[in-house]
């Protein structure tokens, strides 16, 4: 054991002494370091008494603060070391294209299925190719009505002839959903829907639905109504008033087309709304009672609701997306902005 | 439906603005598409008469006309087919405004100086009628604003009427609407005529009276001629023709109670009479547009009483017996006919007019005969008709108004508003539902019986009440109200979870999601080496060459890479998930439709100037699906080297999940890449979704982090080329056991000194244990086990 290694003017000296950081850091080692002074009267602390143990550790403790301070006061007095290395240009360009995007409808459905999930509602889904039963006769369309005219239907070669078809409509999961479970149903539908329409810039051949349907005991009108302004202002973040007009749709009854408050103007007029203060966004009723009679549910002991809405309608009113067929072109220039 | 402001009020005493009323008709479901006011933009345009049409010297469809309108002549070039001499038109000199701030000034058309211009209908904003110049009755002074001869200064309102509306395809329908709205009588007089003689000198028979319940003709001589200008005036607003004064009768009869009527000359006609009957098997007829139309036994005609067909009943009437100038005596069919039928017919022909829009929602078939009556007070008026016996009237069995039980408290349920007895009934009787039977012993002592009117046919059930009581009150009025959903709580389902998952991995490696069309042609499925058996078509798509339901979403997904390519864009990384369709299994009705989820990365990855790009090869298509497989912590999923159609041979994989394949992945064929106008190199896969999430999951279990050191080596194997790399990492890590961590390829590479076929593969390993630092010995011992192993099945050896 030889103390008298830790000479703390002899460092002190040393470290003045030091030119370059280099030297400083020699100097260090040979003081403070594993092999040097310190370490090896902490080698030989081993050997002692249990008892003069402890001083001699803050003998060593007291060194070695004492040395670190004077390198760090003579860091600081020699500056900056060494030759720098040259700083990078953080806006050079990057190793890989950056994150994807999700396609414009897709965050549109799910913000309005988080709402709707968030209402208590579950997602339900259907087939794209349905039978007639489901996309109209069970919905309360008769052969021949002439509400089968309002949707010009494309029919597909299976079965007989216009008894398979492309949906027209997503509500044919309505009927899908009431026919396999019990109520009550809280659900909303989002899917691609079909019409054998002549293409413009609003319409097209293949677009998206999202259906809500809720059948329970003792709903109301005013239930359909009031759930579709909580909807709206959630996902609009802004209370919205909606605004029923009577209408007509064969599965629903009384039935109405409703309207939102614009969320560009607050109402009070612009451009995006005609100046009416108000944006049309879909149907809705009160479920009829020869679709619940058509799935097995009791029109005596439960009500329900439906409403339904094309989901581009969304983006088209929020960004001014036009025409329809952009959404379905996949032009990376118009993926890549949402 | 056009309804002009000035014909409801010969119904109801409308003092409301037209703003007001059109907010009412809205309220009440008659949507107001437009609110027409056509004379409001309109200034200067007077009636002139065209003294002579004259040649234009330099344009063979363009011609002079020389005009006259009161305090002056000039001469306007005109490209019209059916002026004429001694036509009086409408004339916008310059100066003139028309709908839409068009200004007239003079100007020269092919030479010619034209001092303003000759007016349609359109021009005038009455409608869509283009073809010609609208004539004037020829008995207007001239020089006199048109908007008083046309009614311009009236508002018309333009309806989109709902299909279970019938009522209000009438103006009187309309006008009972606005009366129950504001509160204002309603005043229908009824029609008289003075009928005189026994029995008319025509026959009928009605051979199908389930098709036509109800039949009236009765004769009628007539003075032809236009009709006053009055008609003229509302059918113009109401954007029909004017044509002869019977024609005009009729379409005015129909506008104003929605029963549709037919006037035949009675001299045109074989024998005095008709027989309504179905159309016999190859039966044809010429209709009014001058079309022959092929018939089928479920058509039902009007035939004269030689039983030849002269009009498709509720639909059209025959070229035949067409009335003309000539015509002295008509036989006037006034009838209902069953919804279904017409519609059925009009739809098979593709033929819809103002009468089949109307039968096919539903007339009132106990208003026919005073529509009949209405027609021939009209005939009497003005086109000097000499009226004979009352009409045949064919009603074997009168329709009975329905009546519905109705329980207010029900009502009151379903629309969630506290309503009584006393406010349903008054909400009802304004509509002509009459009231019936209140209080029954033993019910409710507020319910009644509603008896529907028939002019009403959408009224059948209580819901049907109760939607007009809602109307009638306003859906607007209700409160808002939400359900209480206690029973039920919100989520996705774990497979909707996942899908979202999928999607989220991809956008996170910087793909971005398309959506493509799924209605494709039959050469995009080909063009990928597939073929069209088992695939799903549609029979009626408008793009006859897009009629196949996608078999794969790859396609697609070339097609959209080529729209980028043609826009300069060709480094684009595309997926999709969605459904596919296929064939439906055995004793299914509906296809096999799946979701599927493709991706296609092409071009160039892009990494100068930080790195050298380099084009897309294998790997980013193999690393996309890898992420999802760890994302989905799948415990089975290998890729197995297989040539498939569509992808380049030998850098081609199926991906296999618990032993079955389920889609590809690798380089796509270049020809392929080239079929659809995409330029490679291009990468990609498609797999079938749902047995991918069903995939069994890797064992999640937590173990513990072992706190000994690791012991990591490197180990290199000459291998045969056909041994793949994932399999002699399978087999180390089977050797290593619980001591392995980690083993992972990090070189590749052939020598002629390893020979041909052969192959060095560098195998970075890691092994630790979970309780204590392992031995020497136990290291050189797993080691070796690693390294006999790969020699054993694989027939690997350790380079030195």
């Amino acid at each position: 054991m030889d103390l008298s290694e830790l000479d703390l003017d002899a460092a002190r000296a040393a470290i003045a002494a030091a030119a370059t950081a280099d030297e400083l850091a020699e100097v260090r080692k040979r003081f403070v370091g594993k092999k040097g002074a310190v370490g090896r009267v902490k080698e030989s602390i081993k050997t002692l008494d249990a008892a003069d143990r402890p001083k001699v550790g803050q003998a060593v403790n007291a060194f070695t603060a004492a040395v670190e301070e004077a390198v760090t006061a003579r860091e600081a007095e020699l500056g900056p070391t060494g030759p720098t290395e040259p700083s990078l240009d953080l806006t050079l360009g990057s190793h890989g294209r950056g994150r994807g995007h999700l396609h414009l409808v897709t965050q549109c459905q799910r913000e309005l299925e988080d709402v709707f999930v968030s209402l208590g509602y579950q997602v339900a889904e259907g087939p794209e190719v349905e039978d007639d039963w489901h996309n109209f006769e069970a919905l309360n369309f008769p052969p021949g009505h002439p509400a089968r005219a309002m949707q010009d239907t494309l029919y597909v070669d299976l079965g007989e002839p216009e008894q398979v078809l492309l949906r027209t409509h997503t509500s044919p999961v309505q009927i899908r959903l009431m026919e396999s479970q019990p109520p009550p149903i809280y659900a909303v539908m989002p899917g691609r829907t079909y019409r054998n329409e002549t293409v413009d810039a609003r319409h097209s051949a293949v677009f998206h639905q999202i259906e809500g349907l809720a059948v329970d005991r003792g709903l109301t009108f005013g239930d359909l109504a009031g759930t579709l302004e909580t909807f709206v202002s959630a996902y609009f973040g802004k209370k919205l008033k909606s605004r029923l007009l009577p209408s007509f749709f064969p599965f629903t009854e009384p039935s109405a087309e409703f309207a939102i408050t614009c969320v560009f103007c607050d109402g009070s007029g612009c451009r995006v709304c005609s100046n009416t203060g108000w944006i049309e966004l879909g149907g809705c009723g009160m479920i009829d009672p020869n679709v619940f009679l058509a799935v097995g549910i009791d029109p005596e002991v439960y009500t329900g609701f439906a409403f339904g809405f094309g989901l581009e309608r969304m983006p088209m009113l929020r960004y001014g997306v036009e025409p329809i067929k952009t959404f379905f072109d996949n032009d990376v220039r118009f993926l890549s902005r949402y | 439906m056009r309804v002009p402001l000035s014909w409801l009020h010969d119904f109801v005493p409308l003092e409301a603005e037209p703003r007001a009323i059109a907010e009412a008709l809205d309220r009440l479901g008659l949507e107001v598409e437009a609110l027409d006011a056509p004379g409001a933009e309109i200034t200067g345009v007077k009636v002139a008469r065209i003294l002579e049409v004259r040649p234009h010297p330099n344009a063979d469809k363009l011609q002079l006309c020389d005009i006259e309108f009161g305090d002056g002549t000039t001469t306007v070039v005109c490209g019209a087919p059916n002026v004429v001499n001694g036509m009086v038109v409408a004339y916008a000199p310059s100066g003139a405004m028309l709908p839409g701030g068009f200004k007239l000034e003079q100007r020269k058309i092919r030479g010619e100086v034209s001092d303003g211009m000759l007016c349609s209908s359109r021009e005038l904003g009455l409608g869509d009628e283009h073809d010609g110049i609208l004539p004037l009755n020829a008995r207007t002074e001239l020089g006199t604003d048109v908007r008083d001869v046309l009614g311009l200064h009236d508002v018309v309102f333009d309806l989109s009427v709902t299909p279970n509306r019938s009522d209000a395809m009438s103006i009187i329908g309309v006008a009972r609407d606005l009366a129950a709205h504001f509160g204002l009588p309603l005043d229908v007089p009824d029609p008289s005529v003075d009928v005189s003689g026994d029995a008319d000198m025509i026959s009928v028979v009605v051979d199908a009276p389930d098709r036509a319940p109800r039949f009236t003709a009765r004769s009628i001589g007539v003075a032809m001629g236009p009709s006053p200008e009055w008609m003229q005036r509302r059918l113009t607003l109401a954007g029909m023709r004017p044509i002869s004064n019977v024609v005009d009768v009729t379409n005015y009869v129909m506008l104003e109670r929605g029963q549709p009527s037919h006037a035949f000359d009675l001299d045109r006609l074989r024998g005095p009479g008709l027989v309504v009957r179905l159309a016999n098997e190859g039966e044809t007829l010429t209709t009014l547009d001058d079309v022959q139309r092929k018939l089928l036994p479920s058509d039902l005609l009007i035939c004269d009483a030689d039983r030849r067909p002269q009009a498709i009943a509720g639909i059209m009437g025959g070229a035949e017996a067409e009335v003309h100038h000539g015509t002295t005596g008509i036989v006037l069919e006034v009838a209902y006919f069953r919804p279904m039928g017409i519609s059925m017919t009009s739809k098979r022909l593709g033929l819809r007019s103002e009468a089949s829009a109307r039968f096919e929602r539903g007339v009132d078939p106990n208003g026919v005969l005073r529509a009949s009556d209405r027609v021939v007070q009209l005939l009497t008026e003005i086109a000097g008709a000499s009226v004979g016996p009352p009409a045949i009237d064919e009603y074997p069995k009168p329709i009975e108004r329905e009546r519905i039980r109705v329980r207010p408290a029900r009502v009151a349920a379903v629309l969630g508003l506290p309503l009584d007895g006393t406010q349903v009934r008054e909400a009802l009787r304004p509509l002509g539902i009459e009231i019936a039977d209140i209080a029954t012993v033993g019910e409710d002592p507020d319910n009644f019986t509603a008896v529907a009117p028939t002019f009403r046919p959408d009224l059948t059930r209580e819901i049907d009440i109760v939607e007009e009581v809602g109307r009638r009150i306003g859906l607007d009025s209700i409160p808002r109200t939400l359900p209480h959903t206690t029973e039920q709580g919100g989520g996705l389902t774990p497979r909707q979870r996942a899908r979202r998952l999928v999607t989220d991995v991809m956008v996170g490696l910087g793909h971005s999601e398309a959506m493509t069309l799924p209605l494709i042609a039959e050469a995009d499925v080909t063009r990928l080496g597939r073929t069209l058996d088992a695939t799903v078509r549609a029979t009626n798509a408008l793009s006859a060459d897009e009629p196949i339901l996608r078999p794969a979403i790859l396609p697609g997904l070339l097609k959209s890479v080529a729209h980028n390519a043609s826009h300069g864009l060709a480094d684009v990384a595309l997926f999709e998930l969605g459904h596919v369709f296929a064939a439906p299994p055995k004793d299914q009705l509906l296809p096999d439709e799946r979701d599927h989820l493709a991706f296609v990365i092409s071009g160039t990855v892009r990494r100068s100037p930080i790195e050298p790009d380099r084009p897309v090869d294998v790997y980013d298509a193999t690393d996309a699906l890898n992420a999802i497989v760890d994302a989905l912590a799948l415990g089975s999923v290998q890729t197995r080297a297989e040539d498939t159609a569509g992808f380049r041979a030998g850098r081609a994989a199926a991906i296999v999940v618990d032993d079955a394949s389920i889609g590809t992945v690798g380089e796509l064929d270049p020809s392929i890449l080239d079929a659809f106008g995409a330029t490679g190199p291009a990468v990609g896969f498609e797999l079938d979704l749902g047995p991918l999430l069903a995939g069994s999951r890797r064992d999640q279990a937590f173990t513990g982090l072992s706190h000994y050191p690791a012991a990591a080596m490197d180990l290199a194997f000459v291998l045969d080329d056909s041994v793949p790399a994932a399999a002699v990492l399978a087999t180390i890590r089977a050797a290593g056991g619980e001591l392995l961590e980690d083993a992972r390829v990090f070189d590749e590479f052939r020598s002629d000194a390893l020979g041909a076929g052969k192959r060095s593969l560098a195998i970075a390993v890691r092994f630790r244990s979970p309780d204590r630092t392992l031995k020497d010995e136990e290291i050189t011992k797993v080691r070796n086990a690693c390294i006999t192993a790969v020699a054993k099945r694989h027939g690997g050896e350790l380079r030195s």
